[in-house]
């Protein structure tokens, strides 16, 4: 298990301050936790608890005069899966398919289920990644590292890259943090990292 | 001394819920978030399960007593209900819990009632448990962190 503080590096705390992470849940537990999770590694966060409230905030919904229009930044999103109404996967399609500054946010899929289908389909609209619930304090951190550094997908579109299941999760981490230090990783995150993928 | 006292009580009460197999590594996880200035957060978030859920168990009443019994929908509250459960760390309910979607899955009426009963039990008593278990920790004092059990 990773010792908290050992996978921030090189940040200055005006920088990590500034990102602001937009969390999604349906539920207020979740909602809480994900919060704390996100502040306690430093970031803005606002949490809202539907995709249809998420747009909103983003000024994606037709919606001109609702709050996220006068160019609220939000530098990644974080959305939960199964939510009534707009589905997490349904919130990252519509995302995705902004022709503007907005599909470039980097949006992670959580979910308490371990459902290969679902994985693939999240990474194929864009998903940067999908995280298994419940989500731990060195996944945000290992998520903002990534992006902090411009090491998350490349600006624009689908990915071109489907994650195959028969990668391994090291190999998998090696693709998208080229200039991190990895030093051989715990047992217990091996095996978490596994049941993700 | 006093207080070293309490510590080792605290540690002790802790590592007991979890060879219970009441509690699992998100509690601590949950611990590792505390600070000076959130000293309390576990506690928080505890206490707001339980209120939230209670909503849940109302609705899961409700739908056990229909007859025949709407599994759908019985699933559905079940993924809720387990879901912020495993958020806290509440691993024997969480067992429970997908126990009872289980039975969902198989259209087992009887198997549903009875293992809500079951999990009903464990979820109540759990409440008390770690109401005793924060209750000696603000005792202890802030110094009672995030402290792994073996």
């Amino acid at each position: 298990m990773a010792i908290s503080g050992d996978v921030l590096r090189d940040f200055s705390p005006e920088v990590v301050g500034e990102f602001h992470v937009l969390a999604v849940d349906d539920s207020f537990v979740d909602r809480k936790v994900i919060e704390r999770l996100l502040k306690f590694t430093s970031c803005k966060v606002t949490v809202v608890e539907s995709g249809t409230r998420a747009l909103q905030y983003l000024g994606l919904d037709g919606d001109t005069s609702s709050i996220g229009f006068d160019g609220v930044k939000v530098n990644m999103i974080m959305t939960d899966y199964s939510m009534p109404g707009m589905t997490g996967y349904e919130l990252l399609k519509k995302i995705k398919q902004e022709s503007s500054v907005f599909r470039e946010i980097p949006v992670v899929v959580m979910s308490s289920e371990n459902i290969l289908t679902r994985i693939d389909s999240c990474l194929e609209e864009g998903a940067e990644e999908f995280l298994l619930k419940p989500v731990k304090l060195s996944d945000v951190k290992r998520l903002t590292d990534f992006i902090l550094r411009g090491e998350g997908k490349q600006v624009g579109g689908k990915r071109s890259q489907k994650r195959s299941r028969s990668d391994d999760f090291v190999s998998s981490l090696s693709t998208s943090c080229s200039s991190c230090d990895l030093s051989s990783p715990s047992p217990s995150e091996i095996s978490s990292k596994k049941s993700r993928l | 001394m006093d207080r070293n006292n309490c510590r080792r009580q605290v540690a002790a009460m802790k590592q007991s819920l979890f060879d219970q197999g009441l509690l699992d590594e998100q509690f601590i996880q949950l611990e590792e978030l505390q600070d000076d200035a959130n000293p309390n957060f576990v506690e928080e978030i505890v206490t707001l399960y339980y209120r939230d859920s209670s909503r849940l168990i109302s609705n899961l009443e409700q739908t056990l007593e229909r007859n025949p019994l709407d599994f759908n929908k019985l699933d559905t509250i079940m993924h809720q209900f387990k879901g912020s459960s495993s958020s806290i760390g509440a691993k024997k309910v969480k067992a429970e819990s997908s126990l009872i979607r289980e039975y969902c899955r198989t259209g087992n009426a009887e198997g549903c009632r009875k293992s809500y009963q079951q999990m009903k039990k464990e979820y109540v008593a759990l409440r008390k448990k770690l109401e005793n278990y924060f209750q000696l920790a603000r005792q202890a004092g802030p110094l009672e962190r995030a402290c792994r059990p073996k």
